[in-house]
């Protein structure tokens, strides 16, 4: 087996056994992003120097016996998350030439060789713009190509952390999710991507997007690479109020617990109109895995789940049309030339700095913040966010995890939908109610439809990371949909 | 002369406070707060509004604020929320300044102000919330651009608003001075108005006497000298009876007061307003404050002003007027009561003293009673040496103008200048027999009846002793002598 196609567990046994060292290790995987990332565009920024560098302190560092579990690991870093000294443009020509004066807390966290895991960043992973799309077409940097068929979409917002992983250029990345922009690029990517509970991963050096539903995760071709990376990015951190200050469960440990008794439930709601009869199919066979895995499985009820999609459409732009407000031109960021008076130098900055889909979030939410129309929409989808949050409560007292799909079907063409934000934002009709709500929630490979991947979405109570990987991964013991390649990025 | 308003009219004026609170770091940041650093060097990521950074809250401030909350007998929110106040500026860098809308911290409290009939009258305050502060925009000393400094971004504020419950310009200053000296008291706010620690927004309406409903209002911007306050308040009320009295109609606006003319001009009407745009920030939790804690924070809670001035007239026999002189600022209050402590001397003496001689010379010199030259020991000294009769009070004086000079304590100067007081007898018996062998005209005259003269003797035996023969020594003598 080629280097990349090693998981996680297989790469950390062989460094430390010298098998290879991290250098080798990275200068393979930049490689690998040099032969095949034209087809992609899934990184932004390579940082080679520094990336090797990194990795001939992790040897040295594993020479020494030290080093944990990721030490001298290579990963791609969405380009949200905040890099002292590098680029991060957060997919938007507004931080085309922004080089962060400091690391995001999870930076630190995966990266510092002393306090951290020690792993290496590859670079720095395309995204839609800000985080807002489904599909990566927003991105200042252009599209990203889904490696399953380079005529799809990868899915979005992730869709540089997906494409890299999916196609050998990272052995796993960094995502974020705000309404499912970790899991369903995941989901047409056949990749593994968990979200966890709001407040469980530091947001500190993330730039917002919505505050209140923005959550970090991971991709990764596994339920156990996912596990360990989860791991090393979770915890409180005093930098952001929001974050919660308890202890993270041991998720590689909980991960081969059997699933006998495990409760699973399956909202009616997703599984009604709309969802693709071949993605459908894949879903119920993989229930069936479950059964034949010791789990009961039970209908539940989810009755406020349809209204997920124009909740979320008033949060979300409402917060992002506030987040994105200090992007003005004066201080970083573009700043429009010529201007003649300050409202000039605003309006054109921001004019010229956004893509149209922001520019359409930041009117959106504008106006549902503004005098007379506050209550009518976002004190109204904050009341329905409550009832959402009630609906899981209710489905959790009966179960221990919910399943359904992740999206309505497999990757789309490019440019299919991006004439029609309705048609796009409906993407997310499945996995914006875990971000509602603050609930952790994952996808997996679950089959193929027309040799494109399907997910499947798991969903968990509060802070229950451990058992939804704990399912994933004895999921994944039992198939191997996780285990199949796009054509031409195996070996 | 003080104003009255005209005839038939009557003023309906509400007060908003920014106090800056004395915290060492930022409400969001560890960045330092402290004044006149060169610009943008107290400017971390979070206050430059850097993409990712995420406010955590200053517990100080939150302690700061409920401690004015008691102060003023207000309500402390158990539960208060802030919330994102938008609007575009450049010295406003995350582009929404991050306040308290909704649920503030204090509501409900009220401060009893002292009118100069001495009329005592309560003026509601409606809330205080905690807030950041903006940075400062410069536009002397660059040509085409403007400077903007972000030291200031982020310091915490607690904006104090009253109720529309003030009626007259000079209310609005007692208002203002009093609670000047409860922040200070309190020792959140350094109080200093040129500075900006302590600045004042005045809503103004006017009506005719009777009427019931309000008039349309205007807001008068930073007014930054209780005089300009009372100035500007003034102006604003003519200008708007004018206007009616002439038919026109108040515009709702914000309108700056121009120190130099006197006069408010009008800035932006309500039209061109921002519109807020107020959501809870999703950055911040909601702030709890328990009972327990507001009840440890009331535990530590100064004496304030009203106590304290209770207490002089209670405790050291003063009128209300020297009470309330002497406990006018926490540093004079200690002042005094060092004096009285330290001289053993009677407290109405000390008192005297302090006001009138000590605040006298202060006020000539243009100093703080901080800075006063002579020190509460060095007075007490003084009045030790009254009480015990080494010097008269006259004497006492110039001792006083010498210790100010810098010439030592009370006890060095009466010794270098020979200012021991004359009790001995025989010396004063022997100056008078001097005296009334030199005024042999006005001795008659004393004698014939004329008993005005009697000052005149003892005038110039304290001239014939320079002035250090004991005062009650010569009158006793003098009677007895001038009898024959």
């Amino acid at each position: 087996m080629s280097l990349h196609e090693l998981s996680l567990r297989a790469l950390a046994e062989g460094l430390r056994a010298k098998k290879f060292s991290s250098v080798e290790l990275t200068r393979h995987y930049l490689d690998r992003i040099a032969a095949h990332d034209k087809a992609l565009n899934s990184y932004v920024t390579v940082t080679a120097e520094r990336a090797l560098a990194q990795a001939a302190a992790a040897d040295a560092a594993l020479a020494r016996g030290q080093g944990g579990p990721l030490t001298g690991i290579p990963l791609a870093q969405k380009d949200i998350f905040c890099t002292k000294g590098v680029r991060t443009a957060c997919g938007s020509k507004m931080l085309d030439k922004f080089i962060a004066p400091y690391d995001a807390t999870i930076v630190e966290k995966l990266h510092d060789p002393a306090g951290g895991a020690g792993m290496v960043m590859l670079g720095k992973v395309n995204m839609d713009e800000f985080a807002m799309g489904s599909s990566n077409e927003t991105s200042w940097y252009g599209p990203v190509k889904n490696p399953w068929d380079l005529s799809r979409v990868p899915g979005g917002s992730s869709g540089g952390s997906v494409a890299s992983v999916a196609a050998g250029l990272a052995p796993v990345a960094t995502a974020t999710d705000t309404g499912g922009s970790i899991r369903q690029p995941a989901s047409l990517t056949n990749l593994t991507g968990i979200k966890p509970t709001y407040g469980r991963v530091s947001r500190y050096g993330m730039i917002a997007f919505a505050s209140s539903l923005d959550q970090a995760g991971v991709v990764a071709r596994s339920a156990e690479d996912a596990a360990a990376v989860l791991q090393a990015m979770s915890g409180y951190d005093p930098r952001d109020s929001t974050s919660v200050e308890r202890p993270i469960d041991d998720y590689l440990g909980g991960l081969a617990a059997p699933l006998q008794g495990l409760r699973i439930g399956l909202p009616k709601e997703y599984f009604a109109e709309g969802l693709d009869p071949g993605a459908r199919t894949c879903i119920e066979a993989a229930v069936k895995v479950y059964q034949s895995l010791g789990a009961t499985v039970r209908e539940v009820s989810l009755p406020n789940a349809p209204l997920s999609v124009p909740t979320y459409y008033v949060v979300a732009p409402a917060e992002a049309s506030s987040n994105l407000a200090r992007f003005d031109g004066v201080r970083y960021g573009h700043r429009a030339e010529g201007a003649t008076s300050l409202n000039d130098l605003y309006e054109r900055s921001r004019g010229e700095g956004f893509g149209a889909e922001v520019q359409r979030r930041i009117m959106i939410g504008t106006y549902v913040l503004s005098h007379g129309y506050y209550d009518a929409y976002y004190l109204k989808a904050q009341k329905v966010r409550r009832l959402i949050y009630e609906d899981f409560r209710r489905a959790f007292a009966e179960v221990d995890l919910v399943l359904g799909p992740t999206a309505q079907s497999v990757a789309f063409k490019l440019g299919d939908k991006t004439d029609d934000p309705v048609a796009m934002y409906l993407n997310d009709i499945y996995t914006i109610a875990a971000n509602l709500a603050g609930i952790p929630a994952m996808s997996l490979p679950c089959g193929f439809v027309g040799g494109l991947p399907v997910g499947m979405q798991l969903m968990g109570n509060f802070f229950e990371e451990g058992r939804m990987l704990n399912a994933a991964h004895q999921f994944q013991l039992a198939t191997d949909f996780h285990r199949q390649w796009p054509k031409g990025f195996a070996s | 002369m003080s104003y009255s308003i005209r005839e038939g009219w009557e003023a309906v004026i509400g007060l908003e406070v920014h106090c800056q609170l004395l915290t060492r770091s930022k409400i969001f940041s560890g960045a330092a707060t402290a004044y006149g650093a060169e610009p943008n060097t107290q400017a971390d990521a979070v206050t430059l509004g850097f993409p990712g950074v995420l406010p955590v809250l200053n517990g100080e401030a939150v302690r700061m604020a409920v401690t004015f909350g008691l102060a003023v007998d207000a309500r402390i929110a158990e539960r208060c929320v802030f919330a994102r106040k938008h609007y575009f500026y450049p010295d406003l860098p995350k582009g929404y300044q991050i306040s308290q809308y909704e649920l503030p911290i204090v509501y409900q409290g009220k401060l009893d102000i002292e009118l100069d009939d001495g009329t005592v009258k309560t003026v509601g305050i409606t809330r205080a919330h905690l807030e950041e502060d903006a940075g400062k925009s410069l536009h002397e000393n660059f040509t085409g651009v403007s400077g903007i400094d972000l030291n200031r971004a982020g310091t915490p504020l607690i904006e104090i608003v009253s109720e529309p419950e003030i009626r007259s310009p000079a209310e609005a200053v007692a208002y203002l001075k009093k609670l000047h000296q409860l922040v200070v008291y309190l020792g959140i706010c350094d109080g200093n108005m040129q500075e900006g620690s302590f600045r004042c927004d005045a809503n103004v309406s006017v009506r005719r006497k009777g009427e019931t409903k309000f008039g349309t209002r205007t807001e008068t911007k930073n007014v930054n000298s209780f005089r300009y306050v009372e100035k500007a308040i003034e102006f604003e009320i003519e200008r708007q009876i004018d206007v009616i009295e002439s038919g026109g109609r108040i515009v709702q606006e914000t309108r700056l007061f121009n120190p130099d003319t006197g006069e408010t001009r009008a800035m932006r009407t309500k039209e061109d307003a921002n519109d807020y745009r107020y959501f809870p920030d999703p950055d911040l939790l909601p702030v709890l404050c328990s009972a327990e804690y507001i009840a440890a924070i009331g535990a530590g809670l100064p004496e304030l002003p009203e106590a304290k001035k209770a207490r002089f007239q209670k405790d050291y026999g003063l009128s209300a007027y020297d009470a309330a002189v002497l406990t006018g600022s926490k540093q004079l209050a200690a002042y005094y009561e060092a004096v009285v402590k330290a001289s053993a001397a009677e407290a109405k003496l000390c008192a005297n003293w302090v006001i009138t001689d000590l605040l006298g010379a202060l006020n000539k010199l243009g100093k703080d009673i901080a800075e006063s030259p002579v020190s509460a020991e060095g007075l007490a000294g003084l009045l030790k040496r009254i009480a015990d009769k080494t010097i008269s009070g006259k004497i006492a004086k110039e001792v006083f103008e010498a210790m100010l000079a810098g010439e030592g304590e009370a006890d060095a100067v009466i010794k270098a200048r020979g200012l021991v007081q004359i009790t001995d007898e025989s010396a004063i018996v022997k100056a008078i027999e001097e005296v009334m062998a030199k005024n042999p005209g006005q001795l008659a005259d004393y004698r014939s009846g004329k008993d005005k003269l009697f000052g005149f003797f003892v005038g110039q035996v304290m001239k014939a002793t320079q002035g250090k023969a004991n005062p009650d020594a010569v009158n006793r003598l003098l009677k007895e002598k001038l009898a024959g």
